[in-house]
């Protein structure tokens, strides 16, 4: 197994519990979609995965490391080098051009290898971009450079939040099927979320979070 | 209505309490700072004012008797042939164990004291005929009021505030009774009417010797350098504040533009809108005025000591070390707020005012318009360009000031662009994604931080040109120092003959006896004065040459060359290798040149034997004795019981030296404190920005968190982005901090006094500065990067959260 939740409880400071017993696993090389309402805690799931937040209770193994056991700078090395995140926002750093941003998260972790950046790019229909800064690329462009960010550091997982959220529906299609594809050519495992049936659908797996648990 | 648009208004700074604080706060250290400087100066300038008031004696010639007093009728008899003189006598009374001056003056022949002036200016005028009649009335400060107040016998008391603290002033008939010595002249004042045709001294009063105005140290332009520049220190000071209003204006501006097109489509007219504003703007002018008054009032008290002291240093006159809280200084300290605040605010003042009502630029036209595009920057270069040509075109002391303002100015708004370019370069070179994203972000960062920085980079600039003057200007004062006051002693004699007995007498003791003979000779530059020196070791070691050729003393010795100070070699642009005409029958050789400062005449140094040649029979009164200091006290009181010598006659150079090196020593203590009082300022202004900035921050570092960094090496590269920021800034003032110190020195200082001072580098200073900077620095990102080290995970999850 690639990642497991295991009964893992997860609360935000003075409100209700949002995760109250999740269990679940991932293979390497497994696609899942992740459903569930607006407020239901699949963002939450996401960003425990992620190890940017901590559980209450309860494990997350990621490649066989139990994440709580990991203190600050561990989780910090956990995301530089085995997982890779793509958000609905994008959140591509805004004074890199998207070049710089497309081979930023690879340098950072010390895997990075011009050519299979340079393919990224040209795959990614982002070629003739490079030079451009953020604020001059379309969101659908510059979801393109987040997900050639992503997979530029050859990741074992993907972790992707409503990726094509902000939107229209080409641009989805087009992001979509990138990313898909990449997932498929390197091997690595897909959790995203996603309020679309028609997404979730195309992938392995789907399960459903309901009040707090998977259903 | 006014009434609820104000209550709209308002409520902004209560959702930005940070702000206003940091709006405040900015305001006061402005008018603090400026308004302590001034306290400062207006008390030590009342305290130069109150020495030289001292009846005249330090601005008029005096007689004295060498011997003693000056027996009555001699002073009948120089009245009566046409002297104007005035009698004065001197003495000590002990009140209740304190020792006060008593000092009686002739009303008559002198009424008008300033002393008395200033009564008559307050507003109760004393009948002069009280003055003269018994039983008199005596003046005095309001400090010795209470102590005499208490006694009985005395005259009346009338209060003057122009005289020193310990000095009871009255006529000369009161002081007569007064101090028991009945027709007793201590001396006589020359009064500056004379008339054309009087009997010469020599003839009509031989015994009497004529003591020049201002035989003591004229360091009267020095200080006045001195204060100029201080005052300039405390103008940039109040500019530095003033970006921190200006920056904080801006931003609250920015921040209620919605609310102001909200109240506009309800139906308030702009008008009203900018009238509230101005009116808001002054309520906020005025609280933080006051408070900068406070601070400022505290400031100077605890600075003010040191001045005190400096100033009994300086001239030997007590000097009140407390300082007055008056009117006129605070009214002032309250001018410079509101006008300073207006003058900060009027930009973002009219852009409001030009708004459209239907408009959306918010935020960001506020940032790109503090950017740093090179429009700003060129309106820089146009500053510095119109700064030199006007000084080019006009010249002098405004012009030299216009010049140093758009030195100023116009690198603060090149700063940005500058760094801006700098900072590519560092991007260009960086290797690692860390480094690159600093750089780049540094960049990113620049619009929001760029009046912070242009305010450090005026802080910077002002400590390293005012502390390079101040420096350039301690050095001169001690070369010069050192080149006047060689000798451990100096004596004068009442005549050759009992100058020649005293130098028998102390042969046998001293270490040598350096005659100080000269001679005022009319040149064709103006009046010359030559001094004839004797070879010793003294002048080999210690005169103060700026510029010498081969063999300088020995050809000085031999006859055949001379020294000429600055004053003189700059004038007539004579140097070494030239000749000077010392009257039409001698020219000699120039063989050097010395420093010679706080005197405008030229000075000539030949041999003793050149003197006696070219003006045979100068007078060989005066001496510098040199002996081993601590032999120094002991000898000179020896001296004065030997020959009856009156105290004057006998003078510890050395004394008077390390006292005089104290002044500057205390003066500095005054400076460095402002020093780090200006670069608190700046530093402060980065804190408030870098919290402005805070809110737009968290976006930026959250991605680069999220892809593998941890909080504590985000906040370290906080600090660090904060610390190079400032750093680079610093090496840009480094430039113009000297360039700024090069105009005080040679521009503002040619034209406010006519002399130049010789710019000293002081590299170690710099480092110490820039310590002090990066230490600023630090701690002013301190506080953002210990928020970001303790900010939950969760709020910077929010960031990615999928509502916009
Ligand atoms: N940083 C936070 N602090 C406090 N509460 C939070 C925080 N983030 C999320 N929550 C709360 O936790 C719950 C789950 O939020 P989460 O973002 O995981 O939902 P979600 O399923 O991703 O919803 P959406 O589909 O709208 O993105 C919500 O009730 C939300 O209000
Ligand atoms: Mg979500």
């Amino acid at each position: 197994m690639l990642l497991t939740f295991d009964r893992v409880q997860k609360s935000y400071p003075g409100g209700r519990p949002v995760l109250r017993d999740v269990s679940l696993s991932l293979d390497r090389g497994q696609t899942l979609a992740l459903t569930g309402e607006s407020g239901s805690g699949k963002s939450t799931m996401l960003n425990l995965a992620a190890a940017l937040d901590i559980v209450d209770s309860g494990e997350i193994t990621l490649d066989g490391v139990a994440l709580s056991q990991l203190d600050d700078p561990g989780r910090a090395a956990l995301r530089r080098t085995s997982l890779s995140l793509v958000f609905q926002q994008f959140n591509l750093i805004p004074s890199l051009t998207a070049g710089q941003n497309l081979s930023f998260h690879a340098r950072l972790a010390g895997c990075h290898d011009p050519d299979w950046c340079a393919h990224l790019a040209q795959r990614l229909g982002l070629s003739d971009l490079l030079d451009r800064y953020p604020e001059n690329l379309s969101g659908g462009q510059q979801q393109r450079v987040a997900i050639g960010r992503a997979m530029a550091a050859r990741p074992k997982l993907l972790l992707a939040d409503e990726p094509t959220g902000n939107l229209d529906e080409t641009a989805s299609a087009t992001v979509l099927d990138l990313m898909l594809a990449l997932v498929a050519d390197t091997g690595a495992a897909l959790l995203l979320v996603t309020h679309s049936h028609e997404i979730a659908a195309r992938l392995d797996r789907r399960v459903h979070l309901a009040g707090g648990q998977i259903a | 209505m006014t009434l609820t648009v104000i209550q709209a208004l308002a409520s902004h700074w209560r959702t930005h309490r940070l702000q206003l604080a940091t709006l405040l706060i900015g305001l006061a250290l402005a008018t603090g700072l400026w308004s302590a400087v001034q306290a400062i100066n207006a008390e030590a300038r009342a305290s130069y004012d109150r020495a030289a008031d001292q009846l005249a004696l330090g601005r008029f010639d005096g007689l004295h008797n060498p011997a003693g007093p000056i027996p009555l009728s001699r002073y009948v008899e120089l009245r009566r042939a046409g002297w104007q003189v005035a009698a004065v006598l001197e003495g000590q009374l002990r009140v209740q164990g304190q020792t006060l001056r008593v000092l009686g003056v002739d009303m008559v022949a002198y009424p008008a004291l300033p002393a008395v002036t200033q009564i008559e200016q307050s507003g109760t005028p004393p009948d002069p005929a009280d003055m003269l009649t018994a039983p008199g009335r005596l003046l005095t400060t309001p400090v010795l009021k209470p102590l005499l107040a208490g006694q009985t016998g005395l005259p009346p008391i009338l209060i003057s505030d122009a005289l020193p603290p310990d000095l009871i002033l009255t006529d000369i008939g009161v002081a007569e009774t007064l101090l028991k010595k009945p027709g007793e002249i201590s001396h006589l004042i020359i009064l500056p009417d004379q008339p054309g045709s009087i009997p010469p001294l020599s003839t009509i009063a031989p015994e009497l010797e004529r003591v020049p105005a201002q035989e003591q140290l004229d360091t009267a332009q020095l200080t006045d350098s001195f204060h100029l520049n201080l005052s300039a220190f405390g103008l940039l000071s109040f500019a530095v504040g003033l970006f921190i209003v200006h920056g904080t204006v801006g931003l609250a501006f920015a921040q209620r533009r919605g609310m102001i097109r909200t109240l506009r489509a309800l139906g308030v007219s702009m008008r009203r809108l900018v009238w509230l504003i101005m009116a808001e703007l002054s309520m906020l002018a005025i609280v933080g005025g006051i408070l900068g008054l406070v601070l400022g009032f505290f400031l100077a008290g605890a600075l003010l000591p040191d001045v005190a002291a400096s100033l009994r240093g300086l001239y030997g006159v007590p000097v009140s070390g407390q300082i007055s809280l008056q009117p006129q200084w605070a009214l002032s300290g309250l001018a410079m707020a509101l006008g300073g605040t207006f003058l900060a605010s009027g930009h973002a003042l009219y852009r409001l005012s030009r708004m459209p009502i239907l408009s959306g630029a918010g935020l960001q036209a506020w940032r790109s318009a503090a950017s740093g595009s090179w429009v700003v920057a060129l309106a820089g270069v146009a500053a510095i360009a119109g700064g030199i040509l006007t000084l080019l075109l006009f010249g002098g002391l405004v012009a030299g000031f216009v010049m140093v303002a758009g030195l100023l100015v116009g690198s603060a708004l090149v700063l940005p662009y500058a760094l801006s370019r700098v900072l590519i370069l560092f991007q260009r070179s960086a290797k690692g994604p860390i480094a690159q994203w600093v750089w780049s972000d540094m960049r990113a960062q620049l619009p929001g931080l760029s009046l912070a920085l242009m305010a450090l980079l005026l802080a910077l600039a002002a400590n390293i040109g005012v502390g390079t003057m101040v420096s350039s200007f301690r050095l001169t004062f001690t070369g010069w120092l050192d080149q006047r006051l060689t000798s451990e002693l100096y004596v004068t004699a009442a005549t050759d003959q009992q100058g020649q007995d005293i130098a028998d007498w102390l042969n046998p003791q001293v270490d040598a006896i350096l005659p100080i003979r000269s001679v005022e000779l009319a040149h064709s530059s103006g009046p010359l004065f030559l001094y004839g020196i004797i070879d010793d070791q003294t002048y080999r070691e210690k005169w103060p040459l700026i510029s010498s050729s081969e063999r300088v003393w020995n050809r000085v010795h031999d006859g055949s060359a001379v020294l000429i100070n600055e004053q003189l070699a700059r004038r007539e642009n004579l140097w070494p290798g030239d000749t000077l005409a010392i009257t039409s029958a001698d020219t000699l050789t120039i063989a050097g040149v010395y420093s010679d400062y706080g005197n405008p005449t030229g000075q000539a140094i030949v041999s003793m034997s050149q003197l006696d040649r070219i003006a045979p029979g100068a007078e060989a009164r005066r001496f510098g004795i040199r002996v081993a200091p601590d032999r120094a006290t002991d000898l000179a009181q020896a001296l004065r019981n030997q020959f009856d010598l009156p105290r004057r006659a006998v003078v510890q150079q050395a004394a008077m030296k390390a006292q005089s090196m104290q002044v500057f020593e205390k003066t500095f203590v005054v400076t460095s404190a402002l020093n780090i009082l200006t670069l608190g300022v700046a530093g402060f202004a980065i804190l408030t920005s870098l919290l402005t900035l805070w809110t737009q921050r968290l976006p930026q570092i959250a991605p680069i968190w999220a892809l593998g960094l941890t909080r504590a090496e985000l906040a370290r590269l906080e600090l660090l982005r904060s610390v190079l920021l400032a750093a680079l800034t610093a090496l840009l003032a480094l430039p113009l901090g000297l360039a700024l110190a090069w105009a005080l020195l040679t521009i503002i200082n040619v034209e406010a006094f006519g002399w130049r001072l010789p710019m000293y580098l002081f590299p170690i200073d710099w480092v110490y500065l820039l310590g002090l900077t990066l230490l600023a620095a630090t701690v002013a990102a301190a506080l953002p990067a210990a928020r970001l080290l303790r900010l939950p995970p969760a709020d910077l999850l929010k960031v990615f959260a999928n509502e916009r």
